[in-house]
C-alpha cells in the first residue's frame, strides 16, 4: 500500500494539470515500513525529456536520475519510485511503461481528462515482470486532520 | 579495481548494499563480478544474449560507457560505476495489466 503525504500529492496533481496536454513526470521520495506500506513525503518534478511527442511518451535523463538518487541520500527519504501523467487516457501502465519498468519502484499514474485530473493508481511490476496494482490511499489522513 | 553504485530499485539483489568495491580493470569485468557475486541481479542487468539491457545505462564517472568504449571501458580505483536505470514510458492503448 502506498499513501500521501497532503502537500507532495497536491504538487504532483498540480504538475500534470500544469503540464496536460503534455505527460508529466517526477521522483517520489519517503519512507517505507518494515509490512511494506509506503509514505510519499515529497516529489521532484523534472522535465519530460522525450524529444518527438511528448504528449504520448515521457523519458527523464540519467542526470535526472542520478541527481533523484543523491537528493534521497541527502534527505535521509528512500527513491519510492515515479510519477507521470497519461493525458486523455487512464491511469493503466501501457506496454511503453512496463518494458522500462523496475522491480521495487512504484509507479504512479494520474489519468489527466480534458485538463482535469480523472483517477490516480498505483503499480508495482511483479515477480513475472507484468505490474500489478498497488492499493493506494489517496488521502493522508491523519494529515487532513490536522 | 572501481566502486559501483547500486541504483535503488536493483539494491534488493545485492543485500541492500549501495555502494560495492569491485576488482576488475574493465567495465565488463565489473559487470561480470557483480552477476556472479549476486545472480538474482543478472537478468535485471544483461539481456539474453549477456548484454546490458537497452533500458540499463552504466556510467563510469560522468559518461555513458555507450560514448566511451563500451564494456571494454578500462577503470581503476578512482573510477565510480553507476548503474542508472532508463526511466521513460507513455501512452499506449494495448495495455499489459493483471485484472481490470
Amino acid at each position: 500500500m502506498i499513501s500521501f503525504k497532503t502537500i507532495p500529492r497536491s504538487q504532483m496533481l498540480e504538475h500534470a494539470q500544469r503540464i496536460f496536454p503534455d505527460e508529466c513526470c517526477g521522483f517520489l521520495f519517503g519512507t517505507e515500513q518494515s509490512d511494506g506500506t509506503r509514505e510519499v513525503e515529497k516529489i521532484l518534478e523534472v522535465d519530460n525529456s522525450k524529444s518527438g511527442d511528448k504528449r504520448r511518451r515521457f523519458e527523464i535523463s540519467p542526470q535526472n536520475y542520478l541527481h533523484a538518487e543523491k537528493y534521497a541520500i541527502e534527505h535521509d527519504l528512500l527513491l519510492l519510485g515515479i510519477y507521470h501523467s497519461h493525458p486523455g487516457h487512464p491511469a493503466i501502465p501501457s506496454e511503453h511503461d512496463r518494458v522500462a519498468a523496475q522491480p521495487y519502484f512504484s509507479y504512479i499514474i494520474v489519468s489527466v481528462m480534458q485538463g482535469k485530473i480523472n483517477h490516480i493508481r498505483s503499480w508495482r511490476l511483479g515477480e513475472d515482470s507484468r505490474f500489478e496494482e498497488e492499493k493506494l490511499t489517496p488521502i493522508h489522513f491523519h494529515q487532513s486532520i490536522e | 579495481m572501481a566502486t559501483v553504485v547500486i541504483p535503488t530499485p536493483l539494491r534488493k539483489f545485492t543485500n541492500q548494499t549501495a555502494k560495492l568495491q569491485i576488482s576488475a580493470n574493465t567495465v565488463g569485468e565489473v559487470i561480470d563480478s557483480l552477476t556472479r557475486d549476486f545472480p538474482d541481479l543478472k537478468k535485471h542487468l544483461l539481456d539474453e544474449q549477456g548484454k546490458v539491457r537497452s533500458f540499463i545505462n552504466i556510467f563510469a564517472g560522468d559518461e555513458d560507457i555507450r560514448d566511451l568504449q563500451q564494456e571494454k571501458t578500462v577503470v581503476d580505483e578512482a573510477t565510480i560505476v553507476s548503474i542508472v536505470p532508463a526511466i521513460a514510458g507513455g501512452i499506449q492503448f494495448k495495455s499489459s495489466h493483471h485484472g481490470n
